[in-house]
């Protein structure tokens, strides 16, 4: 059961570049990172995507698919007629290096900008103990797999480069949760930072970060708007204020 | 060429970013020396990622009976004796403190209810051993030490203002050969960035080779384009050894269904928390291949099988966690004699057997897999499963305690690109741990040489470069050469076909007549386009590394006369205890490919003790089980827990 | 094009969204739905009529608390706390407040009405229309932070208006009685418990600001609830916005006498 599928794919670098069209054969069960290699394979050899797993369990075929954020990998061709037209294009977001190619970089520079774990003072190596309870909330986060559609879905960033600066995204917000979560983490300021450093105000809860999460992690649910409540009451909260305004800091 | 070629100094040059080689580049920094990760693809997507089940160590939280002696008498057994014994000595003995330490950079495993890290079953180890997150461990591993490599980085940053100061990642980049003095000692490596095609050149006097499988070579495979035996044939053509090639795990349970993910892997633990392989009859057929060296150790009957998963002190495991090799040779044995599945598989089934509410708890991204891959809901239904090509034991030849590798000084290996740990097969989960302790062990090794080299660097001559340039370049020059894509689905089928789970030697021979051809035609490969971030230059720079660790998995594979571990032959289908103190060794001469015998180290007394003589004698001859009768064999095994 | 997604350096596509689904609908008709639900209580808060069955003690939630001159006298029942109100000024007008801000702050609506009136994004993956952009990061936006006071307070309205359907067990002859407008206001109260403790605040608050868990087991226990019921909070927070509006629709038809009360008993 195969038949040929019309796509249309970004072809360019940051010089400029157009959607190229194309007809390729398409088989039963494929996804649309398949075709794009057969793309590679028969009609342009130099078709530059990015992929590993392929089994979405990686991250790196990130692309938008008729314009919504996706894994290749986990796009199944069977969820579009054999008659629609697929448009690939890379993320739209971040500085294109060739085709369907980003440059993330970004990302790895805000994952640098967050202070680690702090590890427990005076607990030794094969001390640690948690209950599975504790571990669970940072556990989901931790599912995640760096594929960054939610950064490049994230209209802070995707329609103002300017905040590309102030705003940290998604991802590095529920990293943040994720430590502030950590049973065993040993700093106490990691609702500052979200505020101050990796600008969480800027979020305003659109949840398209969630909608496009691979992995399913409730991104906003359980991991931004908790932390903007943890804000609110180590800097909203009127009386933490005060305590601050006269000088005496609640420990 | 010189002038513009871009060039780094470092101290250690780690090649591959995952599991091993973020271990070791950890080991290097924390010992103080300027290191560098080159990452074929994006830092943190390695293919470390895609291990699902655990890390094994014996830190006996879910069960008090294991210690390091057990783990290595199930190393051991698990590689039918072929393993480097001091690697899985080391191994099991450091593999705790391992993962304890990720716990010291931020890792959350799943926990036991007196809350330390729960521990899991898994085909071969006698107690539950593997430390788990969920079914997602590989990635727990690679994001907790990618976050401690950011940690350092953050020192740096503090001491120095500068976080690249000691410790550097090198995303996309590919390294196409190794650099050497005169002497042949290692003295960095050359490369290109993907994204430009630009050179780039490492002055780095110990390099750590951790570039992973060789999978590529194979059509069904779970590797990811990743896994093309870069680092194998960097040691080889750098004059190093590659030991015990032809000893390739399937793993028995890869997707079949749809075409475009076969091969991707179904985690040992459904079998492990009770799924079960069923024939197209329904039969639970494992319980007919029991090989004679297990048979004390497996259920007999469905019954007591399946008591085992509550009970497991009283009761026998069932023989769907057989190690490896026995269930992925079961299968393929059901499914040529026509009891197959739909799609040429069999059937592994948990649906019937566990409530849904339990499989989603246990088995989250398989189930997330099948429901986004394959459009099966395993809570409901059986998954269509059959052998991948999943792991190679065979590897470069390292010295166990420091990871250096044979005969070129300078250059360490750790991972799966290294050979010997696993002997003729591994277990499920001394993946990941091996990752960490020999990973460790390079780093510290690397540290350690180059801490003897003093202020000396070696040198390397300008006609290396310019050589390693032109050959890289080499298939933009061509004209109206072959497509690097068909010439890799050739080898892959021919390697697939006829040097796969089942091996005879006219098809091995037929398999290198192939291979000899291919080597031709590939000195003429056409890319189009040009250099930046060209995937089909890519792959025709990788093929000739394919080529090379192909050519030595099927001369060995054509050597080695006997059945064993991850190497099945048609026509001696028996273990054959004389090969058992033979390594076969693969070098390159000239132009050509070579594999020779080495005979192996004996093993110290001490850990002989840690088997009954009558184990022994499954695996030694006569005269090595005489041999082991003067210094000693116990006649009854130690549990070594007072130890 | 010249920002966000036609940035220079990004891939030049000179569309602003390649979506072809109809990403324009759910914003559309979130608006709609909206606009005409806020219309409804202009005009029926401004009214200052058909507010209350004196004969079952049915009070509008809208007009809830009723506690100034101007209200029915059967309709005080915690008080007479203030004198005749102008015409036009709803007589809830100091509760009204804590209700609009608390949905208005909401988690949930923000994500509504950002999308739906302020395009902000419209939807995923289509860009916004705004050059600028700051978030929740400066007045009058960084207000929103003030969600939790708001839910203190909504706890009181939440309570005020269970009073009220309490006190809708009014029979003809002064004792008990029930009728359909009592289970209204009944179901009504039930479901503005449900979304006000489903909100994100209370769920931080009841357990989720804790970092141990299995030291408070009680709270985690309440916290499980609660992050159940905050998976519903969405649909919580449109069935509300139903529950209110066919509940003062109720009582304003009875109370105009258009419709009869169908009484269970007495």
């Amino acid at each position: 059961m195969s038949y040929d599928a019309k796509f249309r794919v970004w072809r360019g670098d940051a010089s400029g570049g157009e959607l190229v069209d194309y007809t390729v054969e398409v088989n039963d069960g494929e996804v649309v990172l398949d075709i794009i290699h057969r793309l590679q394979a028969t009609q342009s050899g130099d078709l530059a995507v990015r992929w590993n797993c392929k089994a979405g369990k990686c991250g790196s075929c990130s692309a938008e698919v008729n314009g919504i954020p996706r894994l290749m990998c986990m796009t199944r061709m069977s969820t579009f007629t054999e008659t629609e037209t697929v448009t690939v294009t890379p993320m739209r977001a971040f500085p294109v290096i060739r085709d369907l190619v980003t440059d993330v970089s970004f990302n790895y520079e805000k994952a640098r900008q967050i202070p680690a774990f702090a590890p427990p003072e005076g607990v030794a190596r094969g001390e640690y103990r948690m209950q599975q309870v504790d571990v669970e909330r940072s556990q989901e986060f931790r599912k995640c797999i760096e594929c960054f559609l939610c950064q490049n879905t994230c209209h802070v960033v995707r329609d103002h480069e300017e905040n590309k600066e102030a705003f940290a995204g998604p991802r590095f917000l529920i990293r943040a949760a994720e430590l502030d979560m950590h049973p065993l983490d040993a700093r106490d300021d990691r609702a500052d930072f979200a505020r101050d450093e990796q600008g969480i105000g800027m979020c305003n809860i659109t949840k398209c970060c969630t909608e496009v999460c691979p992995e399913h992690i409730r991104i906003t649910d359980n991991g931004i708007i908790p932390m903007k409540e943890r804000v609110v009451g180590k800097r909203y909260d009127p009386l933490v204020w005060l305590g601050n305004k006269i000088g005496r800091r609640k420990p | 060429m010189a002038a513009e070629l871009e060039t780094h100094d470092y101290d250690v040059l780690i090649v591959g970013a995952g599991g091993a080689g973020l271990r070791a580049a950890i080991a290097a920094r924390e010992a103080g020396l300027r290191t560098a990760i080159i990452c074929k693809s994006l830092f943190g997507k390695a293919h470390t990622v895609m291990a699902e089940g655990g890390i094994a160590a014996s830190m006996g939280n879910v069960n008090s009976h294991d210690s390091w002696q057990v783990h290595f008498r199930d190393t051991m057994r698990g590689g039918k004796f072929l393993n480097s014994w001091r690697m899985a000595e080391l191994h099991a003995k450091e593999a705790p403190d391992r993962v304890w330490e990720l716990e010291t950079y931020g890792a959350l495993f799943d926990r036991t209810p007196d809350g330390r890290i729960s521990q899991r079953n898994f085909g071969g180890h006698e107690y539950p051993r593997l430390a788990h997150v969920g079914d997602r461990t590989g990635l727990e591993l690679i994001r907790t030490m990618q976050q401690k490599i950011v940690s350092l980085q953050q020192d740096d940053q503090r001491e120095s203002g500068d976080p690249e100061a000691r410790l550097k990642v090198f995303a996309e980049v590919t390294i196409t050969d190794l650099l050497q003095d005169e002497t042949g000692t290692i003295a960095g490596a050359f490369g290109y960035f993907r994204e430009s095609g630009r050179f780039v050149r490492f002055n780095a006097p110990a390099v750590v080779l951790a570039t992973g499988g060789i999978g590529k070579s194979f059509k069904v495979t779970s590797n990811s384009w990743e896994y093309t035996g870069d680092g194998h044939a960097l040691a080889l053509r750098a004059g190093s050894t590659l030991v015990n090639m032809e000893f390739i795990q399937f793993h028995p349970t890869g997707m079949v269904w749809p075409p475009s993910v076969k091969g991707i892997l179904v985690t040992e633990s459904v079998r492990g928390d009770g799924g079960v392989l069923k024939n197209s009859e329904g039969k639970r057929f494992m319980f007919d291949y029991v090989p004679d060296v297990f048979r004390g150790q497996y259920a007999q009957t469905e019954e007591e099988g399946d008591r085992w998963y509550t009970d497991p002190d009283n009761n026998k495991r069932p023989p769907e966690l057989l190690p490896r090799d026995e269930v992925a040779r079961a299968i393929n044995s059901e499914v040529k004699a026509g009891r197959g599945s739909p799609h040429g598989g069999v059937f592994l089934d948990i649906a019937s057997r566990r409530s849904p509410e339990e499989i989603l708890k246990k088995l989250p991204s398989m189930h997330h897999q099948f429901k986004e891959l394959a459009d099966v809901d395993i809570t409901q239904e059986a998954m269509e499963v059959g052998p991948t090509c999943h792991y190679v034991m065979g590897g470069v030849e390292v010295d166990p305690d420091t990871a250096a590798a044979a005969r070129v000084p300078g250059l360490f290996a750790a991972g799966e690109v290294s050979g010997g740990m696993h002997g003729s097969n591994r277990l499920g989960g001394n993946s990941l741990s091996d990752l960490l302790v020999f990973g460790a062990r390079a780093g510290a090794g690397a540290a350690a040489y180059v801490r003897g080299l003093g202020d000396a660097r070696p040198i390397v001559p300008q006609s290396a470069l310019d050589e390693a340039a032109t050959t890289a370049l080499a298939p933009f020059e061509e004209e109206g050469g072959e497509n690097p894509y068909t010439l890799h689905q050739e080898m892959q089928q021919t390697m697939n076909d006829l040097v796969g789970i089942i091996r005879k030697a006219e098809e091995i021979e037929a398999a290198l007549t192939k291979l000899e051809e291919l080597k031709e035609r590939a000195k003429h490969l056409t890319v189009e386009g040009h250099r930046q971030f060209n995937p089909g230059w890519h792959l025709a720079l990788d093929l000739r590394n394919m080529l090379a660790v192909s050519e030595c998995v099927a001369r060995a594979a054509l050597l080695r006369q006997e059945s064993r571990g991850g190497h099945t032959r048609d026509d001696y289908p028996k273990m054959d205890a004389s090969w058992r103190g033979r390594n076969l060794i693969c070098s390159t001469e000239g132009d050509g490919i070579r594999v020779e015998e080495q005979p192996m180290p004996p093993m110290r007394g001490d850990l002989l003790d840690l088997f009954q003589r009558d184990e022994l004698a499954k695996y030694l001859t006569p005269e090595e089980l005489a041999a082991v009768g003067a210094t000693g064999g116990a006649t009854e095994a130690t549990d070594g827990s007072g130890s | 094009m010249a920002g966000g997604v036609g940035s220079p350096g990004r891939a030049q596509i000179p569309w602003r969204t390649l979506r072809g689904d109809r990403w324009w609908f759910p914003p559309a008709v979130t608006f709609t739905l909206i606009v005409l639900w806020l219309l409804y209580a202009l005009v029926r808060t401004s009214m200052q009529r058909d507010y209350f069955v004196a004969t079952y003690h049915y009070l509008t939630p809208f007009y809830s608390p009723c506690v100034t001159a101007s209200c029915h006298p059967d309709a005080r029942h915690v008080g007479t706390w203030l004198g005749e109100m102008p015409p036009l000024v709803p007589y809830a007008f100091f509760l009204l407040p804590i209700l609009l801000g608390f949905r208005l702050t909401c988690y949930y609506y923000r994500k509504a009405y950002y999308r739906a009136f302020w395009l902000s994004p419209p939807a995923c993956a289509v860009a916004e229309p705004h050059a600028k952009y700051t978030g929740e990061t400066r007045f009058p936006l960084i207000l929103q932070n003030a969600h939790r006071y708001f839910f203190y307070a909504a706890v009181v309205v939440s309570g005020m208006n269970t009073l009220d359907a309490f006190d809708g067990f009014h029979g003809k002859d002064g004792g008990v009685g029930v009728g359909l407008g009592t289970i209204v206001m009944l179901t009504n109260a039930a479901f503005l418990w449900l979304y006000t403790l489903s909100c994100h605040s209370c769920r931080h608050l009841i357990g989720g600001r804790l970092k141990h868990f299995s030291k408070h087991p009680l709270r985690y226990r309440a916290w499980t609830i609660v992050s159940r019921l905050n998976t519903r909070h969405m649909q919580l927070a449109w069935t509300t916005l139903g529950t209110l509006l066919v509940t003062d629709l109720y009582i304003a038809l009875v109370a105009s006498g258009a419709l009869t009360d169908l009484r269970f008993y007495n």
